[in-house]
């Protein structure tokens, strides 16, 4: 019994402890000015973001900013729970096109009606507002856009004497991709993604099914991946890693297959547009010289290879600091945003893909010979109508659909599997049929 | 009389423990040289390994960009106060369950395991809401509670396991001598068991450092620890491994220096009693 009283005052004093220093933190003093908390992603130009913001708050002195960077996979789960679970952690939020409808229709953002006058709405580019909007409400403020395009090495082609045209189809891309592979000087003919993950191979395959008339769902959300096209699309990216991709390219992301191209270890590489930026850029490439830019293939059928993806900044619903967090998303996002860039760092750094004036700028273009490119290729991706026959979601590479994370990355595992020859085609597609036959079920589709 | 071994035997097993030891140790060895290269030597094929232009630069683009002190003294206070409230915890209960055990003291350590075996996902949005509601979101207090009620069952278990060896005798001995169970405890037990309570704080240490989990979770800004340091440099669309390398390097440099000077406790620590 004596113990017993002992081990609870023990107990006691340790409640006491922690909710001493709770009570102390929760007291600490509160300040006169407004502090954000602004959660991204560690990219460079939310880097070069964050450089610059003594030039907001200097405009602002009454409001300062604290940033928090964290990796796109960990500021995903950070921001869901903190959402979800309505923390108030942040004021500001990094987010993707992905989250954005799913987000508004969950009432989890303020729609943003206040960015201030000079804020040009209809100077976004149609395709991203589109992504950032639902029923004509802006729910995030796009920083910035990208598609994904085919990059190619000028010298190879030249060697091999092959011309890459501006709109290339699959069967040019298949047959260069064969001629340019020189194993023995490890220079393979095509790079592309095969790390399982929905926002990895699946983004890039999802795209590419697009262009065989391929979609994930039926207008009643039946899942296709047991439909001709998927099998062609599966098999061709198969064979064609196979016979003219790098080794161990299951395990390749955007990073890997960005440091082989930039080592020049790839003739071809489809990957986003933001990446043109790295790889011609002589301090990041041994190739930067020699890098031509086209649009993703097709086959045809109306849909090119390519998806659509831009990086916005919202504010989530429950903030008390609304006002703040929308004058800091107009000037980030804002025309004056992409002068001060322009003035600091160049025009080529000036951050891509959200603004019509942009590409109407000279200086930009000059300073930017994957501008066009990347231009028509936004303009090509249509999130609304991506595939060739009738879907019931919204998303090019993905359905914004809360399931879709995980069944992209549970058949993201299977088509990783066929790639690396663990799995032959017909039972990597059998069993993305069946895992995701089985969750949509579960999950209460059709709805 | 031991057989002496032969100097053919024990050079082949020095050269084997070295090449074990540099195995071990070459991807901590490449961190460190991968950020002193520049992000294209970072990934050039084939790497290079000393032979290339060293630069500090990484080191002072973590600086400028991230408050390094100020994420290292959230992690000693982090790591430091949840192993102190453990052990005071811990000391105690691995002393009950050692020395005067229940019937159902098997069952608890074995139940206390088991919380162990949950992944902390499972309960990452009750945690989170009960966080929220006290106030405790991105605070030291949140993060040393959370670590030390995670790792106090591994705490208990490796105190146990300790205890266990020490003969019951000698405290029964000071118990005669008339010893409280206080002064049975801090002048008796404890100082018989100071190697395996040294590594056990320093295993509790390593791991509320190394803890990813939760205080990525629960934090933002304020009692952000050098886990988060870490994952501010992580990116899946750019190359910056240099400045991950130099950010991962700069965020294990004071856990290495304390490794480093209390290896002999450690190792002691870990040979005594039953963990071995």
């Amino acid at each position: 019994m004596k113990h017993l009283v002992r081990a609870l005052r023990g107990v006691a004093f340790l409640g006491v402890v922690f909710s001493g220093a709770a009570s102390l933190m929760a007291a600490s003093p509160s300040l006169a000015e407004t502090t954000l908390t602004i959660a991204t992603v560690n990219n460079a130009d939310m880097i070069r973001m964050q450089g610059l913001t003594d030039d907001f708050t200097a405009k602002n002195p009454d409001i300062s900013v604290k940033w928090v960077t964290l990796e796109e996979n960990v500021l995903r789960q950070r921001v869901t729970t903190d959402i979800a679970t309505k923390g108030g952690q942040f004021d500001v939020l990094t987010i993707g096109t992905y989250e954005v409808p799913i987000w508004a229709k969950q009432n989890w953002l303020v729609p943003l009606d206040n960015l201030g006058p000079d804020y040009d709405v209809s100077d976004l580019l149609p395709k991203i507002r589109d992504a950032v909007s639902v029923g004509g409400k802006l729910y995030a403020a796009p920083f910035y856009g990208e598609s994904s395009m085919m990059m190619y090495r000028t010298d190879l082609f030249q060697k091999a004497g092959l011309t890459m045209p501006e709109q290339p189809t699959w069967d040019f891309v298949i047959d260069a991709a064969k001629k340019l592979t020189d194993k023995s000087s490890e220079v393979y003919g095509i790079c592309l993604r095969g790390k399982a993950g929905w926002g990895e191979n699946m983004a890039f395959l999802t795209a590419m099914a697009n262009s065989y008339g391929a979609r994930w769902f039926d207008e009643k959300w039946v899942p296709q991946f047991n439909s001709p096209e998927w099998k062609k699309t599966l098999t061709t990216y198969v064979d064609l890693m196979k016979q003219a991709g790098p080794p161990g390219a299951s395990s390749n992301g955007f990073n890997e297959n960005l440091a082989l191209f930039n080592a020049g270890k790839c003739a071809m590489w489809i990957d986003a547009t933001v990446a043109a930026s790295f790889v011609t850029n002589p301090k990041d490439s041994r190739v930067a010289d020699k890098v031509g830019f086209a649009l993703a293939p097709n086959t045809g059928l109306g849909k090119n290879a390519n998806w659509l993806w831009a990086w916005n900044l919202a504010i989530p619903a429950g903030s008390k600091k609304v006002d703040a967090a929308e004058k800091f998303i107009a000037w980030a996002t804002g025309k004056s945003y992409t002068e001060l860039v322009a003035a600091k760092e160049g025009w080529a750094n000036v951050p891509p893909g959200t603004r019509t004036s942009l590409y109407q700028n000279p200086e930009y273009l000059k300073a930017a010979p994957f501008a066009k490119l990347t231009l028509a290729s936004i303009d090509s991706a249509d999130p609304n109508h991506p595939t060739v026959k009738p879907v019931p979601y919204v998303g090019v590479q993905y359905a914004a659909i809360p399931e879709f994370q995980g069944l992209g990355t549970t058949v993201g595992q299977d088509f990783s599997a066929a790639l690396s020859g663990a799995m032959t085609v017909d039972a990597a597609l059998a069993a993305a049929q069946s895992s995701t036959e089985r969750e949509m079920k579960r999950a209460g589709y059709p709805k | 009389m031991a057989r002496q071994p032969s100097p053919a035997r024990v050079l082949t097993t020095t050269v084997a423990a070295w090449i074990v030891g540099f195995l071990i140790f070459f991807p901590i060895l490449w961190m460190v040289l991968t950020s002193f290269k520049t992000e294209l030597e970072a990934f050039s094929t084939p790497p290079s390994f000393l032979f290339f232009h060293w630069t500090t630069e990484n080191y002072a683009a973590v600086q400028g960009r991230s408050d390094y002190v100020h994420h290292a003294i959230n992690s000693i206070v982090i790591a430091g106060g949840s192993t102190l409230i453990a052990m005071l915890i811990a000391i105690p209960a691995a002393w009950s369950m050692a020395f005067a055990p229940s019937p159902r003291t098997r069952d608890i350590l074995l139940w206390m395991l088991s919380t162990k075996m949950m992944p902390p996902v499972g309960v990452l949005v009750p945690i989170y809401l009960i966080y929220r509601n006290f106030g405790l979101l991105d605070s030291r207090v949140g993060l040393v509670a959370v670590l030390c009620l995670g790792n106090l069952p591994i705490v208990v278990w490796m105190l146990f396991t300790y205890f266990k060896e020490i003969p019951k005798d000698i405290l029964e001995a000071a118990r005669m001598d008339g010893a409280t169970i206080g002064k049975e405890l801090v002048y008796v037990l404890t100082p018989m068991a100071v190697p395996g309570i040294a590594s056990t704080l320093l295993l509790n240490f390593i791991l509320a450092w190394n803890e990813a989990f939760w205080t990525l979770n629960l934090s933002t800004s304020q009692a952000a620890p050098l886990t988060v340091f870490i994952a501010s440099y992580s990116s899946p669309e750019g190359l910056f491994w240099a400045k991950l390398s130099a950010a991962s390097t700069l965020a294990i440099a004071p856990i290495l220096v304390l490794g480093w000077f209390s290896q002999r406790q450690l190792v002691r620590g870990l040979t005594f009693g039953a963990v071995k």
